[in-house]
């Protein structure tokens, strides 16, 4: 491995943000055939590294030399054209779109001069197929979950027929058997000799997939493990800088008392059918199941999100079946939703206002408000949550990590009495992670009924007291938490 | 103007998020007013000051709403067609019907209101595009105008009503310039300190994160075109009080002079940034400007071609601002 020359090479790579310094000189080599890890803390600089590298962003100082020539690319295009292909950590799809425009968009498949449909669409199905999704390539993007958006973000990479290509946490909304698939083809990239850098918080996977690990800390490279099969506990400390005794804390024990409940549940668009459980209070009620089991449709319902066909909500007994996400909040029902950047922040408005914008009517006083106050308000959660910024600081800049604290933050802000968490880790480091769960555990044990939806089994089992699987829109079975296991859950989720 | 905002950038990132886009604009207006100062011995004087202020006042009164519809992400084209209707409706019930004008322009306004009404249902209730729904909505009004007398002019208010436009009082406000500054502060003051005004920029910045987070975008944005379209009213009894006459073919392309002032004032036409005091800003710099190019003896035509390179570089001097 050693012997053989980089593909890229990056020398002293610095980059600043007017005055705040975000790399402080980072040096990487990337060999052909190998995958190489990139971990570190929310924050830690990892998507700017490698948006230096595919020329999303300039870096302030610095070289990097490609297959021995000095590489400086101006922008995306020029990178993507010397052969370097990137997964954002942030879906970038065209929403109105098909598919197969979208994994071919700039670069479709012309036949004497005009675009070759035919082919574009049979490229992309294949290229999906071999990533274990079977969708018809001419339906638009709008509309899919945000799972399968993630696979077809990975199939346009695949396609590029990259010689280096950065995934930036392609599993974050990705289950294990997609995982799997992504692995079987990353594999087959690696013995056709292209270079993978590799962006995870799920560390598991990173012993599975990986050749070699850089550790990042504050801008700066920490730590190299020349293998991937690292113990986690190693990995953690390199990232975090001190010792991380558990990660998931002690469930409180429930109150007998009914919150939540769900009779009879369907959706008219048939996501989900015939639901029926409920939640007491200080109980953290998992859901799991596979991608496209309706898990993120039926919590979407249940807040109010998404309409609602037969069957109702009910609060302490009371009937609050929701018309709209107002109803929901009102009765102190509020959904964490899956997608940040969609459903979450507002990329170019500031920390603070993201924060405020849920709790506006909290803020003011008599239907006052001003930037001040919902400053003050603010700057309470931002130190709570641990959120590396400034109340005053676009939520756009803040690394993925910290949007999703944000996003947090603004919702738990209002006290509410249900709250439901769709992938409340998605894209968040293990140190933050801890906190979060400690953070769930927290409002269990003051009395909140909370319901966590999660893709990441290991997640699912380690905070919830009880497991409801979902199938094909079907309720499977709800397990307790002395039989969830792995293969009792998937034995679930797979019938 | 490019090169002062450069300087400024430090200072604009701690200064309030609706004066953000705002810092650029003011300094433009200044940078034009001392070239003007010197260019011309006629601009800097007292009078010289109130006559701008004369001449904004139906611009601003309706670029005030423009400033909320675009906050939101919208449009509205119908602004210039709804005042044409307004008046119109205001000199047939005033001078044909008889009526008092202190029913005749109350009634005037709500008509006006009525369309903001239509066009924000279309909008929410039936998924029509603000851009489509609104240009339906100028053609109608515009129909309905002329409708009224076949197109002819109505003369013959009350002497007082004129007098409002003309009248100093304390020899320095008119009363028209008195009810521009009061829709500037109420709007001013709504957008910043209200509620129901932060809600807007929430609504622009991302109308899905907006719902999900428990604001009731679709009342928001019905209520955002009525106010538009009732500002649009009311900048439509200060016309006709100027002119002490009403014609159907008022306003035409008044929507895209107000359009202008907002963008030129720093609000995205993407919604979610800018605001008010910008706009207010922008409407000095177009009042200023069309003041000064007279002053200069600048032909009208010339002054198209001038204030629409204005618009370019006061957006790409945005645009460069926010890119570094
Ligand atoms: N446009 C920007 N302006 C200012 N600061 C920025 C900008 N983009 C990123 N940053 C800062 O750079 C640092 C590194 O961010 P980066 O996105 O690279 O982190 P990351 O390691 O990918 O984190 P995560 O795991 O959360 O995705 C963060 O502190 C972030 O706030
Ligand atoms: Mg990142």
């Amino acid at each position: 491995m050693t012997n053989r020359s980089p593909i890229l090479s990056l020398r002293g790579i610095q980059k600043s943000y007017g005055p705040i310094k975000v790399l402080h000189g980072v040096d990487l080599d990337i060999h052909p055939g190998e995958v190489v890890a990139l971990l570190g803390e929310n924050g830690a600089g990892k998507s700017t590294l490698s948006n230096i590298i595919s020329g999303t962003v300039q870096p302030s100082a610095g070289e990097m030399t490609w297959l021995g020539k000095p590489y400086a690319p101006a922008n995306p295009r020029a990178a993507m054209d010397e052969g370097v292909g990137m997964i954002h950590q942030e879906l970038k799809l065209l929403p109105k779109l098909s598919i197969a425009e979208n994994v071919f968009v700039g670069r479709y498949p012309m036949k004497s001069g005009r675009l070759d449909r035919k082919t574009m669409e049979d490229k992309a199905r294949a290229g999906l197929q071999r990533l274990g999704l079977d969708v018809a390539p001419d339906r638009p993007v709008e509309g899919l979950s945000t799972g399968k958006q993630q696979l077809i973000e990975i199939a346009k990479a695949l396609t590029l027929n990259a010689r280096l290509l950065i995934l930036d946490e392609p599993t974050a909304a990705l289950g294990g058997e997609e995982t799997q698939a992504l692995f079987r083809q990353i594999e087959r990239l690696k013995s056709e000799g292209v270079g993978i850098i590799y962006i995870s918080h799920r560390l598991e996977e990173i012993r599975q997939i990986t050749d070699r690990i850089v550790v990042m800390r504050d801008g700066a490279k920490v730590q190299e493990f020349d293998r991937g099969d690292v113990p986690i506990r190693t990995i953690v400390e390199a990232m975090v800088g001190r010792s991380l005794e558990r990660m998931f804390p002690a469930l409180p024990v429930p109150t007998q008392e009914v919150a939540l409940e769900v009779r009879g549940l369907s959706s008219p668009s048939k996501a989900f059918r015939d639901i029926n459980f409920s939640v007491r209070k200080g109980e953290v009620f998992g859901i799991a199941g596979l991608m496209g089991a309706g898990r993120t449709e039926l919590v979407r319902a249940i807040t109010g999100a998404d309409p609602i066909s037969a069957g109702e909500v009910l609060l302490h007994g009371k009937p609050v079946t929701p018309r709209s996400p107002i109803d929901a909040i009102r009765n102190g029902i509020v959904l964490v939703p899956e997608d940040r950047k969609l459903q979450g922040v507002v990329l170019d408005h500031s920390i603070a206002e993201n924060i405020g914008y849920a709790n506006l009517g909290e803020i003011a006083r008599n239907g006052w408000l001003s930037t001040r106050r919902i400053r003050e308000f603010a700057e309470d959660y931002i130190r709570k949550f641990g959120v590396k910024g400034r109340g005053g600081q676009n939520a756009g800049e803040l690394s993925g990590g910290n949007q999703q604290k944000v996003v947090l933050a603004k919702w738990l802000a209002r006290k509410p009495q249900v709250v439901v968490l769709d992938e409340p880790t998605r894209g968040i480091d293990v140190g933050a992670r801890s906190s979060i769960y400690d953070l769930i555990m927290d409002l269990a044990r003051q009395g909140v009924a909370v319901i966590v939806v999660s893709s990441d089994l290991e997640e699912v089992l380690g905070v919830s007291s009880r497991i409801m699987v979902m199938a094909q829109g079907k309720q499977a079975g709800i397990l307790n938490r002395e039989d969830a296991n792995d293969v009792s859950v998937m034995e679930l989720a797979t019938i | 103007m490019v090169a002062d905002v450069k300087e400024r950038r430090g200072v604009a990132g701690i200064a309030l998020p609706s004066l953000r886009g705002a810092t650029g604009p003011l300094i433009g207006l200044i940078v034009l007013c001392l070239f003007l100062t010197f260019a011309t011995d006629k601009f800097l004087s007292v009078r010289n000051f109130l006559n701008v202020l004369d001449q904004i006042t139906v611009l601003g009164v309706m670029a005030v709403g423009m400033t909320m519809v675009i906050l939101i992400g919208g449009i509205d084209l119908a602004v210039g067609s709804v005042m044409a209707l307004a008046m119109m409706v205001l000199g047939y019930l005033n001078v044909v019907a008889g009526l008092p004008m202190g029913i005749a322009i109350p009634l005037a306004l709500f008509v006006a209101a009525l369309n903001g009404l239509v066009a924000g249902l279309l909008i929410t209730r039936f998924n029509v595009p603000a851009f489509i729904a609104t240009l339906a909505m100028m053609s109608i009004t515009r129909g309905l105008a002329n409708m009224i007398t076949d197109g002819q002019q109505i003369i013959g208010f009350p002497a007082w009503f004129n007098m409002m436009a003309i009248v100093r009082f304390g020899g320095f406000l008119t009363l028209t310039v008195a009810v521009m500054i009061v829709v500037f502060i109420v709007g001013l003051l709504y957008q910043r300190y209200r509620h129901g005004g932060r809600v807007l920029y929430a609504i622009g910045g991302n109308a899905e994160v907006a719902r999900l987070a428990g604001i009731n975008v679709q009342r928001a944005t019905v209520l955002v075109y009525v106010v538009c379209s009732f500002l649009a009213g009311l900048s439509g009894m200060v016309l006709a009080a100027r002119l002490d006459s009403v014609q159907p073919s008022s306003g035409v392309s008044y929507e895209l002079d107000a359009i202008a002032a907002v963008v030129i004032g720093g609000t995205s036409l993407s919604g979610g940034t800018g605001g008010i005091g910008g706009t207010i800003i922008g409407v000095l710099i177009i009042g200023v400007l069309r003041n000064g190019l007279n002053l200069l003896s600048v032909s009208p035509f010339m002054q198209q071609v001038i204030i629409g390179a204005v618009i370019v570089l006061a957006v790409t001097a945005e645009t460069y601002r926010k890119r570094k």
